[in-house]
Protein backbone atom coordinates (compact mmCIF):
# COMPACT_ATOMS: atom_id res chain seq x y z
CA UNK A 1 0.00 0.00 0.00
CA UNK A 2 1.24 3.50 -0.90
CA UNK A 3 1.34 5.19 1.99
CA UNK A 4 0.14 9.32 2.05
CA UNK A 5 0.34 11.76 4.76
CA UNK A 6 -2.34 14.78 4.58
CA UNK A 7 -1.01 18.31 6.45
CA UNK A 8 -3.77 20.22 6.85
CA UNK A 9 -2.05 23.76 7.07
CA UNK A 10 -3.25 27.69 7.48
CA UNK A 11 -2.62 28.02 3.71
CA UNK A 12 -4.13 24.77 2.37
CA UNK A 13 -3.80 21.17 2.53
CA UNK A 14 -0.89 19.22 0.86
CA UNK A 15 -1.07 15.61 0.38
CA UNK A 16 2.39 13.62 0.44
CA UNK A 17 3.01 10.23 -0.88
CA UNK A 18 5.54 8.08 0.32
CA UNK A 19 8.30 7.59 -2.43
CA UNK A 20 11.08 5.16 -2.47
CA UNK A 21 13.73 8.05 -2.07
CA UNK A 22 11.19 10.03 0.84
CA UNK A 23 8.18 11.37 1.07
CA UNK A 24 6.73 14.41 -1.98
CA UNK A 25 4.35 16.55 -2.07
CA UNK A 26 1.80 15.18 -4.21
CA UNK A 27 -0.52 17.56 -4.99
CA UNK A 28 -2.07 20.58 -3.10
CA UNK A 29 -5.64 22.22 -2.55
CA UNK A 30 -7.27 25.01 -1.05
CA UNK A 31 -4.14 27.02 -1.45
CA UNK A 32 -4.41 30.23 0.49
CA UNK A 33 -7.37 29.18 2.71
CA UNK A 34 -6.91 28.23 6.64
CA UNK A 35 -7.43 24.29 6.83
CA UNK A 36 -8.24 23.22 10.23
CA UNK A 37 -8.15 19.19 9.53
CA UNK A 38 -8.63 16.40 7.23
CA UNK A 39 -9.16 12.77 6.91
CA UNK A 40 -8.93 9.95 4.87
CA UNK A 41 -12.01 7.66 5.64
CA UNK A 42 -10.46 4.18 5.96
CA UNK A 43 -14.02 2.43 4.71
CA UNK A 44 -14.27 3.93 2.02
CA UNK A 45 -11.42 5.96 1.17
CA UNK A 46 -12.81 9.39 1.07
CA UNK A 47 -11.21 12.10 2.11
CA UNK A 48 -12.14 15.16 3.62
CA UNK A 49 -10.61 19.06 4.62
CA UNK A 50 -12.39 21.14 7.20
CA UNK A 51 -11.65 24.67 6.40
CA UNK A 52 -11.69 27.97 8.69
CA UNK A 53 -12.36 30.63 6.06
CA UNK A 54 -11.63 33.55 8.00
CA UNK A 55 -14.77 35.96 6.71
CA UNK A 56 -17.04 33.37 5.58
CA UNK A 57 -17.01 30.06 7.94
CA UNK A 58 -16.82 27.07 8.85
CA UNK A 59 -16.91 24.44 5.27
CA UNK A 60 -16.68 20.81 4.82
CA UNK A 61 -15.45 19.27 1.68
CA UNK A 62 -15.03 15.69 0.47
CA UNK A 63 -12.99 14.24 -2.43
CA UNK A 64 -13.86 10.68 -3.85
CA UNK A 65 -10.27 10.87 -5.69
CA UNK A 66 -7.67 11.64 -3.46
CA UNK A 67 -8.15 14.86 -3.18
CA UNK A 68 -7.60 15.51 -6.92
CA UNK A 69 -11.05 17.29 -6.80
CA UNK A 70 -13.04 18.53 -4.02
CA UNK A 71 -16.80 19.35 -3.79
CA UNK A 72 -18.10 20.77 -0.56
CA UNK A 73 -21.01 18.80 1.51
CA UNK A 74 -22.67 19.74 4.64
CA UNK A 75 -20.86 21.31 7.72
CA UNK A 76 -21.91 21.06 11.08
CA UNK A 77 -24.37 23.38 12.37
CA UNK A 78 -25.99 24.43 15.63
CA UNK A 79 -29.95 24.75 15.15
CA UNK A 80 -31.79 27.88 15.57
CA UNK A 81 -31.73 29.40 18.91
CA UNK A 82 -33.82 31.84 20.49
CA UNK A 83 -32.60 34.85 22.23
CA UNK A 84 -29.11 36.95 20.64
CA UNK A 85 -26.57 34.79 21.90
CA UNK A 86 -27.21 30.95 19.78
CA UNK A 87 -24.34 29.13 19.15
CA UNK A 88 -22.31 28.81 15.90
CA UNK A 89 -19.82 26.39 14.88
CA UNK A 90 -16.64 28.43 14.78
CA UNK A 91 -14.05 25.55 13.37
CA UNK A 92 -14.22 21.61 12.98
CA UNK A 93 -11.44 20.08 15.50
CA UNK A 94 -12.14 16.70 15.31
CA UNK A 95 -13.76 14.71 12.67
CA UNK A 96 -13.50 10.45 13.19
CA UNK A 97 -15.31 7.69 11.07
CA UNK A 98 -18.33 5.69 12.60
CA UNK A 99 -18.28 1.87 12.76
CA UNK A 100 -21.82 2.36 10.46
CA UNK A 101 -21.63 2.90 6.35
CA UNK A 102 -21.87 6.91 6.11
CA UNK A 103 -20.97 7.21 9.90
CA UNK A 104 -19.34 10.36 11.08
CA UNK A 105 -18.85 11.98 14.23
CA UNK A 106 -17.20 15.67 14.27
CA UNK A 107 -15.98 17.69 17.24
CA UNK A 108 -16.30 21.45 16.84
CA UNK A 109 -15.32 25.03 18.52
CA UNK A 110 -18.42 25.86 20.16
CA UNK A 111 -18.98 22.88 22.16
CA UNK A 112 -21.03 21.32 19.94
CA UNK A 113 -20.45 17.03 18.68
CA UNK A 114 -22.31 16.39 15.49
CA UNK A 115 -23.40 13.00 14.00
CA UNK A 116 -24.24 11.91 10.30
CA UNK A 117 -25.16 8.93 9.32
CA UNK A 118 -25.33 9.73 5.48
CA UNK A 119 -21.58 10.56 4.66
CA UNK A 120 -21.78 14.18 5.48
CA UNK A 121 -25.14 15.10 3.47
CA UNK A 122 -26.41 16.20 6.99
CA UNK A 123 -25.34 16.69 10.40
CA UNK A 124 -27.29 16.04 14.18
CA UNK A 125 -26.15 18.16 17.19
CA UNK A 126 -25.85 15.64 19.95
CA UNK A 127 -28.22 16.87 22.33
CA UNK A 128 -27.68 14.78 25.26
CA UNK A 129 -24.06 16.35 25.06
CA UNK A 130 -25.46 19.82 24.38
CA UNK A 131 -27.97 19.68 27.03
CA UNK A 132 -25.70 17.88 29.79
CA UNK A 133 -26.19 20.64 32.90
CA UNK A 134 -22.57 20.37 33.31
CA UNK A 135 -21.38 21.45 29.88
CA UNK A 136 -21.99 25.14 31.10
CA UNK A 137 -18.72 24.59 32.96
CA UNK A 138 -16.29 24.27 30.12
CA UNK A 139 -14.79 26.98 28.87
CA UNK A 140 -12.41 28.01 26.11
CA UNK A 141 -8.75 27.25 26.20
CA UNK A 142 -6.97 29.70 23.77
CA UNK A 143 -10.04 29.86 21.70
CA UNK A 144 -13.60 31.58 22.31
CA UNK A 145 -15.29 29.14 23.14
CA UNK A 146 -14.48 25.08 24.30
CA UNK A 147 -13.82 23.11 21.78
CA UNK A 148 -14.01 19.04 21.26
CA UNK A 149 -10.80 18.33 19.69
CA UNK A 150 -10.65 14.52 20.31
CA UNK A 151 -13.28 11.67 19.68
CA UNK A 152 -12.40 8.02 20.64
CA UNK A 153 -14.35 5.17 19.15
CA UNK A 154 -13.87 1.90 21.03
CA UNK A 155 -13.35 -0.59 18.00
CA UNK A 156 -14.79 -3.41 20.47
CA UNK A 157 -18.13 -1.30 21.08
CA UNK A 158 -18.46 1.35 18.65
CA UNK A 159 -21.52 2.72 20.44
CA UNK A 160 -18.71 3.62 23.19
CA UNK A 161 -17.50 7.40 22.26
CA UNK A 162 -14.58 8.64 24.70
CA UNK A 163 -14.39 12.40 24.05
CA UNK A 164 -11.94 15.56 25.49
CA UNK A 165 -12.88 19.02 25.53
CA UNK A 166 -10.60 22.09 25.94
CA UNK A 167 -11.42 22.65 28.38
CA UNK A 168 -14.06 20.72 29.66
CA UNK A 169 -12.32 17.29 30.40
CA UNK A 170 -12.91 13.72 29.27
CA UNK A 171 -16.54 12.81 28.84
CA UNK A 172 -18.56 9.76 27.43
CA UNK A 173 -21.19 7.53 26.28
CA UNK A 174 -21.75 3.92 26.22
CA UNK A 175 -24.90 4.66 24.31
CA UNK A 176 -23.94 5.71 20.86
CA UNK A 177 -24.01 9.58 22.37
CA UNK A 178 -27.58 9.75 24.34
CA UNK A 179 -26.30 10.00 27.55
CA UNK A 180 -23.00 11.39 29.12
CA UNK A 181 -21.01 11.64 31.72
CA UNK A 182 -17.43 13.50 32.65
CA UNK A 183 -14.67 10.68 33.64
CA UNK A 184 -11.74 13.03 34.79
CA UNK A 185 -10.91 10.89 37.99
CA UNK A 186 -7.27 11.44 38.41
CA UNK A 187 -6.50 14.75 36.33
CA UNK A 188 -6.26 17.50 37.94
CA UNK A 189 -5.59 21.50 36.66
CA UNK A 190 -3.00 23.10 39.06
CA UNK A 191 -4.17 26.82 37.34
CA UNK A 192 -7.56 26.40 38.58
CA UNK A 193 -8.50 28.07 42.20
CA UNK A 194 -7.75 24.81 44.20
CA UNK A 195 -12.00 24.20 45.10
CA UNK A 196 -12.31 23.20 41.16
CA UNK A 197 -8.82 21.81 40.47
CA UNK A 198 -10.37 18.45 40.02
CA UNK A 199 -13.46 19.32 38.97
CA UNK A 200 -13.74 16.72 35.91
CA UNK A 201 -15.79 19.07 33.94
CA UNK A 202 -12.93 22.03 33.37
CA UNK A 203 -10.03 20.02 32.70
CA UNK A 204 -7.96 21.16 29.92
CA UNK A 205 -7.25 17.96 28.04
CA UNK A 206 -5.15 19.28 25.06
CA UNK A 207 -5.32 15.80 23.39
CA UNK A 208 -6.81 12.13 24.08
CA UNK A 209 -5.74 9.00 21.90
CA UNK A 210 -7.14 5.48 22.05
CA UNK A 211 -5.01 2.55 21.58
CA UNK A 212 -7.30 0.24 19.16
CA UNK A 213 -5.66 -2.81 19.51
CA UNK A 214 -6.64 -2.29 23.72
CA UNK A 215 -9.53 0.32 24.25
CA UNK A 216 -9.17 0.31 27.44
CA UNK A 217 -6.25 1.89 27.27
CA UNK A 218 -6.09 5.99 26.79
CA UNK A 219 -3.22 8.42 27.05
CA UNK A 220 -3.85 12.42 27.44
CA UNK A 221 -2.01 15.13 27.13
CA UNK A 222 -3.07 17.72 29.66
CA UNK A 223 -2.35 21.54 30.06
CA UNK A 224 -0.36 20.67 33.30
CA UNK A 225 0.71 17.01 32.12
CA UNK A 226 0.48 13.36 30.70
CA UNK A 227 -2.21 11.09 32.43
CA UNK A 228 -2.88 7.55 31.42
CA UNK A 229 -5.69 5.75 31.83
CA UNK A 230 -6.12 1.89 31.81
CA UNK A 231 -9.33 1.36 32.50
CA UNK A 232 -11.24 2.97 29.30
CA UNK A 233 -11.00 6.57 31.08
CA UNK A 234 -12.92 5.85 34.78
CA UNK A 235 -9.90 6.75 36.15
CA UNK A 236 -6.11 8.05 35.39
CA UNK A 237 -2.80 8.31 36.39
CA UNK A 238 -0.33 11.21 36.21
CA UNK A 239 3.06 10.31 34.18
CA UNK A 240 5.65 12.04 35.73
CA UNK A 241 8.41 10.73 34.12
CA UNK A 242 8.59 12.52 30.83
CA UNK A 243 11.03 15.03 29.84
CA UNK A 244 12.01 16.98 29.34
CA UNK A 245 9.20 18.82 30.35
CA UNK A 246 5.66 17.86 30.79
CA UNK A 247 3.39 20.33 28.57
CA UNK A 248 2.47 19.94 25.20
CA UNK A 249 -0.23 19.42 23.11
CA UNK A 250 -0.07 16.20 21.01
CA UNK A 251 0.21 12.12 22.25
CA UNK A 252 0.14 9.42 19.82
CA UNK A 253 -0.44 5.69 20.72
CA UNK A 254 0.97 2.96 18.58
CA UNK A 255 -2.36 1.15 17.45
CA UNK A 256 -1.21 -2.28 18.86
CA UNK A 257 1.35 -1.63 21.99
CA UNK A 258 -1.23 0.30 24.59
CA UNK A 259 1.95 1.02 26.34
CA UNK A 260 3.80 2.79 23.45
CA UNK A 261 3.13 6.74 23.18
CA UNK A 262 5.14 9.77 21.87
CA UNK A 263 4.37 13.38 23.01
CA UNK A 264 6.56 16.59 21.86
CA UNK A 265 6.95 18.45 25.17
CA UNK A 266 7.44 22.30 25.00
CA UNK A 267 8.84 24.30 27.72
CA UNK A 268 5.32 25.19 29.80
CA UNK A 269 1.99 26.94 28.81
CA UNK A 270 3.69 30.33 29.51
CA UNK A 271 6.61 29.93 26.79
CA UNK A 272 5.42 27.88 24.14
CA UNK A 273 8.41 26.80 22.56
CA UNK A 274 10.99 23.27 22.76
CA UNK A 275 13.07 23.19 25.43
CA UNK A 276 16.08 24.75 24.52
CA UNK A 277 15.59 25.24 21.19
CA UNK A 278 15.79 21.81 20.20
CA UNK A 279 12.46 20.10 18.98
CA UNK A 280 12.53 16.51 20.58
CA UNK A 281 10.08 13.52 20.46
CA UNK A 282 9.33 11.84 24.00
CA UNK A 283 8.75 7.66 23.90
CA UNK A 284 7.69 5.75 26.56
CA UNK A 285 7.57 1.74 25.72
CA UNK A 286 6.61 0.92 29.20
CA UNK A 287 3.22 2.38 29.96
CA UNK A 288 4.93 5.89 30.99
CA UNK A 289 7.28 4.67 33.67
CA UNK A 290 10.12 5.29 31.68
CA UNK A 291 11.32 7.99 28.89
CA UNK A 292 13.47 8.31 25.96
CA UNK A 293 13.90 11.30 24.28
CA UNK A 294 14.42 11.13 20.49
CA UNK A 295 16.23 13.51 18.70
CA UNK A 296 18.01 12.27 15.67
CA UNK A 297 16.85 13.77 12.63
CA UNK A 298 15.55 16.79 14.21
CA UNK A 299 16.74 20.55 14.46
CA UNK A 300 19.04 20.60 18.17
CA UNK A 301 19.97 24.72 18.14
CA UNK A 302 17.68 27.42 17.93
CA UNK A 303 14.62 25.71 16.88
CA UNK A 304 10.99 27.18 18.03
CA UNK A 305 8.57 25.07 16.07
CA UNK A 306 5.53 24.07 18.38
CA UNK A 307 3.23 21.07 17.39
CA UNK A 308 0.09 22.02 17.97
CA UNK A 309 -2.51 19.16 19.41
CA UNK A 310 -3.37 17.56 15.72
CA UNK A 311 0.40 17.70 14.88
CA UNK A 312 1.59 14.49 15.79
CA UNK A 313 0.24 11.53 13.64
CA UNK A 314 0.97 7.17 13.61
CA UNK A 315 -0.07 5.39 10.77
CA UNK A 316 -2.97 2.64 11.38
CA UNK A 317 -0.56 -0.32 11.13
CA UNK A 318 2.57 1.77 13.62
CA UNK A 319 4.83 1.44 11.00
CA UNK A 320 5.00 5.63 10.37
CA UNK A 321 5.17 8.92 12.89
CA UNK A 322 4.99 12.29 11.46
CA UNK A 323 5.05 15.87 13.22
CA UNK A 324 3.68 18.96 11.83
CA UNK A 325 5.20 22.24 13.45
CA UNK A 326 3.82 25.54 13.44
CA UNK A 327 7.27 26.72 11.82
CA UNK A 328 5.99 24.69 9.05
CA UNK A 329 8.44 21.78 9.08
CA UNK A 330 7.31 17.95 8.98
CA UNK A 331 9.29 15.47 9.96
CA UNK A 332 8.60 11.46 9.16
CA UNK A 333 10.05 8.41 11.33
CA UNK A 334 9.61 4.53 9.99
CA UNK A 335 11.71 3.69 12.93
CA UNK A 336 9.09 4.17 16.16
CA UNK A 337 10.94 7.90 16.13
CA UNK A 338 14.77 7.06 16.62
CA UNK A 339 15.35 8.80 13.31
CA UNK A 340 13.48 11.54 11.82
CA UNK A 341 13.80 12.61 7.85
CA UNK A 342 12.53 16.03 6.73
CA UNK A 343 9.45 15.95 4.63
CA UNK A 344 8.69 19.28 4.00
CA UNK A 345 10.15 21.87 5.27
CA UNK A 346 8.70 25.49 4.37
CA UNK A 347 4.79 24.33 4.39
CA UNK A 348 2.24 27.22 5.76
CA UNK A 349 1.83 26.58 9.63
CA UNK A 350 0.80 23.42 10.32
CA UNK A 351 -2.20 22.69 12.23
CA UNK A 352 -2.95 18.64 11.89
CA UNK A 353 -1.34 15.74 10.30
CA UNK A 354 -2.96 12.17 9.28
CA UNK A 355 -2.18 9.01 7.33
CA UNK A 356 -3.70 7.65 4.19
CA UNK A 357 -3.69 4.57 2.37
CA UNK A 358 -3.65 4.84 -1.23
CA UNK B 1 -36.44 45.59 -6.67
CA UNK B 2 -32.84 46.01 -4.93
CA UNK B 3 -29.36 45.56 -7.11
CA UNK B 4 -27.23 43.03 -4.83
CA UNK B 5 -23.79 42.66 -5.37
CA UNK B 6 -21.26 40.57 -3.49
CA UNK B 7 -17.44 40.91 -3.31
CA UNK B 8 -15.00 39.29 -5.71
CA UNK B 9 -13.64 37.11 -2.91
CA UNK B 10 -16.43 34.86 -2.26
CA UNK B 11 -16.38 34.00 -6.11
CA UNK B 12 -13.48 32.07 -5.22
CA UNK B 13 -16.18 29.99 -3.28
CA UNK B 14 -19.22 30.06 -4.44
CA UNK B 15 -21.42 31.30 -7.31
CA UNK B 16 -22.66 34.46 -6.72
CA UNK B 17 -23.22 37.15 -9.55
CA UNK B 18 -24.68 40.46 -8.82
CA UNK B 19 -28.70 40.07 -9.23
CA UNK B 20 -32.13 41.97 -8.45
CA UNK B 21 -33.97 40.61 -5.85
CA UNK B 22 -36.43 42.23 -3.70
CA UNK B 23 -37.60 42.86 -0.09
CA UNK B 24 -38.41 45.10 2.46
CA UNK B 25 -35.03 44.88 4.87
CA UNK B 26 -31.56 44.06 3.59
CA UNK B 27 -32.29 40.78 5.41
CA UNK B 28 -35.42 39.96 3.40
CA UNK B 29 -33.80 41.03 0.64
CA UNK B 30 -31.11 38.81 0.95
CA UNK B 31 -33.17 35.99 1.79
CA UNK B 32 -34.64 35.90 -1.40
CA UNK B 33 -31.37 35.49 -3.13
CA UNK B 34 -30.14 32.58 -0.69
CA UNK B 35 -33.67 30.71 -1.80
CA UNK B 36 -32.07 31.41 -5.47
CA UNK B 37 -28.62 30.28 -4.12
CA UNK B 38 -28.82 28.20 -0.94
CA UNK B 39 -25.04 27.30 -0.75
CA UNK B 40 -24.46 31.13 -0.48
CA UNK B 41 -26.12 31.30 2.89
CA UNK B 42 -23.64 29.77 4.80
CA UNK B 43 -21.00 31.87 3.65
CA UNK B 44 -23.02 35.43 4.64
CA UNK B 45 -24.84 34.16 7.75
CA UNK B 46 -23.61 32.54 10.56
CA UNK B 47 -25.63 29.41 12.31
CA UNK B 48 -27.96 31.61 14.47
CA UNK B 49 -29.02 33.69 10.99
CA UNK B 50 -26.67 36.69 11.77
CA UNK B 51 -24.75 38.06 9.88
CA UNK B 52 -21.19 36.62 10.29
CA UNK B 53 -18.77 38.54 12.51
CA UNK B 54 -16.40 39.33 9.42
CA UNK B 55 -18.96 40.49 6.71
CA UNK B 56 -20.13 43.83 6.22
CA UNK B 57 -23.44 44.95 3.95
CA UNK B 58 -23.98 48.56 2.72
CA UNK B 59 -26.84 49.80 1.35
CA UNK B 60 -25.52 52.05 -0.92
CA UNK B 61 -22.97 54.44 0.68
CA UNK B 62 -23.72 53.17 4.23
CA UNK B 63 -23.07 50.83 6.79
CA UNK B 64 -26.50 48.55 7.05
CA UNK B 65 -27.83 45.40 9.48
CA UNK B 66 -29.79 42.81 8.24
CA UNK B 67 -33.08 44.90 9.59
CA UNK B 68 -32.21 48.26 7.74
CA UNK B 69 -35.08 49.11 5.48
CA UNK B 70 -34.60 48.93 1.98
CA UNK B 71 -36.54 51.27 -1.07
CA UNK B 72 -36.36 50.17 -4.78
CA UNK B 73 -33.68 51.42 -6.92
CA UNK B 74 -31.20 50.75 -3.88
CA UNK B 75 -28.38 48.88 -3.89
CA UNK B 76 -26.47 45.75 -1.41
CA UNK B 77 -23.20 45.29 -1.34
CA UNK B 78 -22.07 42.31 0.90
CA UNK B 79 -18.14 42.50 1.26
CA UNK B 80 -15.43 40.81 3.65
CA UNK B 81 -13.92 42.95 6.57
CA UNK B 82 -10.28 43.22 5.47
CA UNK B 83 -8.40 41.30 8.12
CA UNK B 84 -5.48 39.15 8.76
CA UNK B 85 -2.16 38.65 6.79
Amino acid sequence: MTERLMAATRKGLFILQHQADGWEILRSAFLGDPVSLAMADPRDGRYYAALKLGHFGVKLHASEDEGATWHEVACPAFPPAEGDNGPSVLEIWALEPGKRPGELWAGTIGGGLFHSTDGAASWQLVDGLWNHPLRSNWFGGGNDAPGIHSICIDPNDPVHLTLAVSCGGVWQSRDAGATWRPTSEGIYAEFMPPARRNDPSIQDVHRLVQCPARPSALWAQHHNGVFHSTDAGESWQEVTAIRPSKFGFGVAVHPKDPERAWFVPAVKDECRIPVDGAVVVARTTDGGRSFEVQREGLPQRHAYDLVLRHGLAIDRAGRWLAIGSTSGHLWVSDDQGMRWQMAAGHLPPIYALSFAGA
Amino acid sequence: MVRVCFTPNLRRYVACPSLNASGDTVGEVLAQVFAQQPRLKSYVLDDQSRLRRHVTVYLNDRKAELATAVATGDEVYVMQALSGG
